[in-house]
């Protein structure tokens, strides 16, 4: 079966600095994919390259496919149609995203023009509905107001019903609930399920957040400084990490219930992209790492049928995991 | 039992706000009522969302702001007045620690003249000792005296706030009020910190006042919760205790909206409704509108703050020792 998507050998340089490195992907038909890393690894910018939005200075190679059509270098009216119409995005910061000095009304209106080609009583009619598909209260009333007249989870809704006004096969969330308080955090992602459930769409889920990730997606992909370092359904990555970067960061996570233990933090920061080894990234930091490890960086390899993880140490790493669940 | 270090007893705030232009000034109560008393040594953490007024009671705690009404007393002692010498000697005993390290910091100077700028104001030692004080205070931080040369700029976000902690800690305080301290860092990077602080804290005794939304992290610093809802505690408890078995509506909510790696969503407790707004506050309960069990006395009756057995204080009509608390 051909992927939804599929992105291969994806790498980014900003002015000569590499800050993706190589990036495998595929994405399945209403598949819910999360990307999980810290800072600075590519989550964000993985996406941006694939839908052509990173600024002219970046230097973009490799392979983007959405239903067997390579995007990277496509031309500008067919990236138009693709954007917002196959792939929509939603951002961390919805505020800013919408335009605060036009109604809500009009800037739907816009994203219905543009993809679906309506006119009139139909774009009203077809506006109301999305209001209401994403729970906005007295929507009829609601349609002629401001985005600053709303408040943040209400924003981050109105921007999932302009997200979905193209019917889209596949939509990016990055780091969507991110500036919601708790309560609505939770709202918004029962939100973003019920929707895809509704509409088949495939959604990638990008967060810092490893429970807002494992609770809501299918598969989930580890990125690290550019690469992504392990790739496994959601619920073996949580019980059974073996990337020690996979394994630390569920570690450094305080748990909300049984025994208080000291947090296992992973030493060290994130290296700087413009002074990468040639190893592998994680090096530095990694309590398993050995000679091998800083001579070259390790690609994805298969452990199980369908989980991939980038690391020469992977037995070592599993085995260290297994003898402290055996203690 | 030793005696709290610091005592706040019901303080109330309220700000004038005006809803645009022309609106009518409304008052907004951002914290109505606060008492809490903190024991040497120990943690208490405040939870809750944005505008449930925990950021205006750490102010008020440290006399940054003075409460409209009751008052705090620190040691025993109450508040001096702001800018009198009694004032600046109590503030020499406690510091505070913002989520925004690179906000709290000046990018112009070195990162060791910030840390040393405390002891010049309060006048503490020679300047040799100054000198001294400064790289055992980078040692005490985990950095070394290379990193105090640095400028803000050239730290990293985890650095940065080692460096404001060990600005915070150079008039060896007795008290610090950390107000998200770990929110912008990564999770790696935050565990680092979170054991720093547990650290520092057994060595030096410190007194801690630890404001976050983060569940998980204030459950992993904290000894007592408190649980904060539109300036109001609704749930006050000791750590452990109080998010395996929450009470309050509001804190059953909380705790069952944070997300947990590999547990998948059965049975989560989704709040209809928006976050609460303190400019329009309910009457009745704050929290009744987006409560699940809500009933007629709620939206009429405030609840009080009462004890539900053991060291756990519930405001909820619906909460009550005999009814819920027999399982403990």
């Amino acid at each position: 079966m051909v992927p939804l998507v599929s992105i291969q050998g994806l790498s980014v340089a900003f002015n000569g600095v590499a800050v993706l490195r190589g990036v495998d992907l595929a994405l399945g038909k209403g598949e819910a994919l999360g990307l999980v890393g810290e800072s600075g690894s590519g989550k964000s910018v993985t996406w941006l390259a694939a839908l052509g939005l990173l600024p002219r200075h970046a230097k973009v190679t490799g392979s983007v496919r959405l239903h067997g059509r390579e995007l990277l270098g496509a031309p500008a009216h067919e990236l138009d149609q693709i954007r917002g119409g196959r792939i929509a995005m939603i951002f961390q910061d919805p505020a800013s995203a919408l335009n605060p000095v036009l109604t809500i009304r009009k800037q739907l209106s816009e994203a219905l023009a543009l993809h679906r080609d309506l006119q009139g009583e139909a774009v009203k009619a077809e506006a109301m509905r999305l209001l209401n598909l994403v729970g906005t209260p007295d929507a009829a009333r609601r349609l002629s107001a401001y985005p600053h007249e709303f408040s943040g989870g209400q924003v981050q809704r109105i921007m999932i019903a302009m997200a979905l006004a193209g019917n889209p096969d596949v939509l990016i969330a990055d780091e969507p609930t991110t500036a919601l308080d708790a309560t609505i955090q939770a709202q918004i992602l029962e939100l973003l399920s019920s929707v895809r459930r509704e509409m088949g769409m495939a959604m990638v889920l990008i967060s810092h957040d490893l429970g807002v990730v494992a609770e809501n997606c299918d598969r989930v992909a580890v990125m690290y400084a550019g690469r992504i370092v392990e790739q496994a359904p959601s619920n073996q990555l949580f019980a059974d990490p073996v990337h020690p970067y996979a394994q630390g960061l569920i570690g450094a996570l305080p748990p909300l219930d049984g025994p208080r233990r000291r947090l296992t933090a992973i030493p060290g920061t994130v290296p700087d992209p413009a002074r990468m080894s040639d190893g592998c990234a994680y090096a530095p930091r990694c309590a398993l790492a050995a000679e091998p490890c800083g001579l070259a960086a390790p690609t994805l390899a298969p452990i199980a049928s369908d989980r991939t993880v980038a690391c020469i140490r992977a037995e070592a790493s599993r085995r260290a995991l297994l003898g402290t669940a055996a203690e | 039992m030793s005696a709290p270090l610091v005592e706040v007893s019901s303080i109330s705030r309220s700000y004038s706000m005006r809803s645009g232009m022309f609106g009518r000034a409304a008052a907004v109560h951002a914290v109505d009522g606060v008492s809490l008393g903190i024991r040497k040594g120990e943690t208490l953490g405040l939870v809750g969302e944005s505008g449930s007024g925990k950021s205006t009671t750490g102010r008020i705690v440290l006399g940054l702001e003075p409460p409209d009404l009751g008052d705090v007393r620190f040691d025993g002692q109450p508040m001096a007045a702001v800018g009198t010498k009694a004032w600046r000697a109590q503030r020499a005993r406690m510091q505070m620690i913002f989520q925004d390290p690179l906000g709290a910091l000046d990018r112009r100077l070195p990162v060791a003249t910030q840390i040393r700028e405390p002891l010049d104001i309060h006048g503490l030692g020679t300047p040799a000792e100054r000198e001294d004080r400064v790289g055992e205070l980078l040692r005490a931080v985990e950095l070394t005296p290379a990193h105090g040369a640095r400028y803000p700029g050239a730290l990293s976000g985890g650095q940065r706030q080692r460096i404001v902690l060990a600005r915070a800690l150079a008039t060896k305080p007795d008290f610090l009020v950390c107000d998200e301290p770990v929110s912008a860092l990564d999770v790696s990077i935050q565990a680092q910190v979170v054991n720093l602080l547990a650290d520092l804290q057994a060595q030096l005794g410190l007194t801690l006042l630890f404001i976050s939304h983060d569940l998980r992290v204030v459950r992993q610093i904290s000894n007592v919760v408190a649980v904060m809802y539109l300036g109001r505690i609704v749930e006050i408890g000791s750590a452990d205790d109080l998010f395996a078995h929450p009470e309050h509506p509001y804190t059953r909510a909380l705790v069952s909206a944070s997300p947990a790696p590999g547990r998948r969503s059965a049975g989560r407790i989704v709040l209809t409704g928006d976050p609460p707004n303190p400019a329009a506050r309910p009457q009745g309960c704050a929290f009744h509108p987006r409560c699940p069990r809500a009933i007629a006395r709620c939206a009429s009756e405030v609840p009080t703050l009462s004890s539900v057995g053991g060291d756990r204080q519930v405001a909820c009509h619906l909460v009550t020792g005999a009814e819920t608390r027999d399982a403990a």
